[in-house]
């Protein structure tokens, strides 16, 4: 049965975790079929074929420009009523997350969301998701057909199996919008989301002042654009970074390559975010934080002498 | 302005999660639960909105257990108007069973706006508001964390990756909440007081089993056992070292 994968763009350019979409949909067998809604030809959309797309179907409608909750779901349900779909994957992502549940609803099923492992088993989609800040995984058996199901970002990391796949391109109708995107105030250029990075560099308390985030910024530009600065809860509330920059239950969950705490003490509400990063590295000068306990790597020490070190040892590698 | 809030009681995050002897759920026994804290910016909103129209009502409405009260009762110690609690044993795993049962209670009474937290620190399932929504067939905007209304229009702006997009909607609209909306209040010891004289209606609901069916509740996988590489800038070598050919991230 075919799969169908949703990939998200912007401003009519493919978005990179489209191939995770691709990616993790494969774990329910072949076809995938991956779809998108533009205003026009989405470009770099042809890649997704590389991650094993059969199939590469835009939804073509103006109203597309920007995100449309409302015209996208209505889109996307007609689509999936159409096909006899095994399931409909989105990434849970910023857009995901708010796209799938209506597209659920539409069908009449809910969304098992924020998945970081999916599988056919006996016949039935069963999938696992953290729950409780990560303390705990809860494993569920989907029986609604099609499953819709949303996927935890740079969990599934894309896997190339190029094919050819088949173009379509499908006019839509949709219905007038109650809810639309006036514009998106977009971050400075040259930062990367946390969210969307390899590795990560977290500060917390540790840096005692806001100035100090300067030696993060330095040793996250000696990773050459792949890096983004995080930070903790204490540090946001305490207004010395942005809400968008936190990592925890009341910021972002993150799962880069590479996740450097430096002066984060590991509350849970921090791990519940980046418990699911692949390696993890601790910077703090109190040998007993809970942070070491959970940090494949840890470092002992005043992170002003840490930090700079590691920087320079970064830049002649990437040198 | 008549506002609807629906809240959840969760267990607090601090909470060590022991799963119980049916391999299925939480072991309760000595957790302490509290107020959904993504809901707490959903009561504030509601009550500032209240304090600066100078009229309206706002109502809460919570599924859960009996023991869910106690979560109505801190948001009307808020300030809250009114609380009703959906009183089932066990809230359903599928959230679409939850939604079907809060949006029976919330249809046709006219809210212009409800309100919900961007999602349950419990089960971070983030989507019984837009479930609600798309039911009630109401305009939605997820994870808001800045909001401006006059009369019947509004715009919200909600965190994207990389930016903010800036969102015009009509009213009524369902409307989750994120951080940075506002910064809730704690209830004073006079709100507490008050709280206990305020109306608390509870309707036994009866939601359906759904789609979804829980085969296990694990531990995460443990991670291998970290070490300390060692001590100050004279362990960055070895820390470089370990990361490339170990690990293998550099």
């Amino acid at each position: 049965m075919t799969t169908l994968a949703v990939l998200e763009q912007r401003e009519s350019a493919l978005r990179k975790i489209s191939f995770e979409v691709v990616t993790g949909a494969h774990r329910l067998g072949q076809p995938v079929e991956a779809v998108v809604c533009g205003a026009g030809a989405v470009q770099g959309i042809e890649q997704v074929g590389k991650f094993g797309a059969d199939k590469i179907v835009t939804l073509i409608n103006p109203a597309f420009a920007k995100y449309m909750p409302e015209a996208c779901a209505q889109a996307l349900a007609e689509r999936a009523k159409q096909g006899g779909y095994r399931a409909i994957v989105f990434a849970a992502s910023a857009t995901g997350k708010d796209l799938a549940p209506r597209v659920a609803a539409k069908l009449g099923v809910a969304v098992a969301a924020d998945l970081t492992d999916l599988a056919v088993d006996g016949g039935a989609v069963v999938v696992t998701r953290p729950v409780y800040a990560g303390k705990a995984l809860l494993k569920v058996k989907v029986a609604s057909q099609p499953a819709v199901l949303s996927l935890r970002p740079n969990v599934f990391t894309p896997v190339e199996r190029p094919k050819s796949a088949a173009s379509e391109t499908v006019a839509v109708n949709v219905s007038a919008s109650r809810v639309t995107v006036r514009e998106i105030k977009a971050a400075p250029a040259g930062t990367l989301d946390v969210a969307e990075a390899q590795v990560i560099i977290s500060g917390g308390r540790g840096l005692k002042e806001p100035a100090n985030f300067k030696v993060l910024e330095e040793l996250a530009g000696a990773f050459g654009g792949r890096a983004a600065v995080g930070a903790s809860r204490a540090v946001v509330d305490a207004g010395w970074r942005a809400h968008a920059d936190q990592v925890g239950q009341t910021g972002k969950t993150v799962s880069p390559s590479l996740y450097i705490a430096v002066g984060i003490s590991g509350a849970i509400q921090h791990l519940a975010g980046m418990r699911t990063s692949k390696v993890i590295v601790a910077i703090n000068k109190d040998k007993d934080a809970p942070i070491f306990k959970i940090a494949d790597y840890g470092v002992v020490g005043d992170l002003f002498e840490i930090v700079p070190k590691l920087t320079e040892e970064i830049r002649k590698l990437h040198g | 302005m008549k506002i609807a809030v629906c809240i959840k009681r969760v267990p607090d995050s601090e909470t060590r999660v022991k799963i119980a002897a049916d391999g299925l759920s939480l072991d309760e026994a000595g957790v302490k639960f509290v107020l959904n804290p993504y809901d707490e910016f959903a009561v504030e909103e509601a009550l500032r909105r209240k304090e600066k129209a100078g009229a309206g009502e706002i109502a809460v409405f919570c599924l859960g257990p009996a023991a869910a009260q106690e979560t109505i009762r801190t948001a009307l110690a808020m300030g809250v108007d009114r609380g009703v609690l959906l009183q089932a044993d066990k809230i359903p795993v599928d959230p679409l069973e939850s939604a079907k049962t809060l949006a029976a209670e919330l249809k046709g009474a006219s809210w212009d706006l409800i309100l919900f937290g961007r999602m349950a620190i419990d089960d971070y399932n983030h989507q019984v508001g837009p479930l609600v929504a798309e039911l009630l067939d109401l305009p939605c905007v997820t994870a808001v964390s800045h909001l401006e209304i006059d009369g019947t229009k509004g715009v919200a702006e909600r965190e994207i990756e990389g930016g903010i997009e800036v969102v015009d909607f009509s009213l009524p609209a369902v409307l989750t909440t994120d951080k940075g909306l506002n910064e809730p209040r704690y209830p004073a010891l006079k709100g507490i007081m008050a709280a206990k004289k305020k109306p608390l209606e509870v309707k036994p609901v009866q939601p359906g089993s759904g789609l979804l069916e829980i085969v296990a509740l694990l531990p995460p996988p443990e991670r291998k056992e970290g070490k300390i590489v060692g001590e100050g800038a004279a362990a960055v070598g070895e820390l470089v070292r370990l990361l490339r050919e170990e690990a293998k991230v550099l």
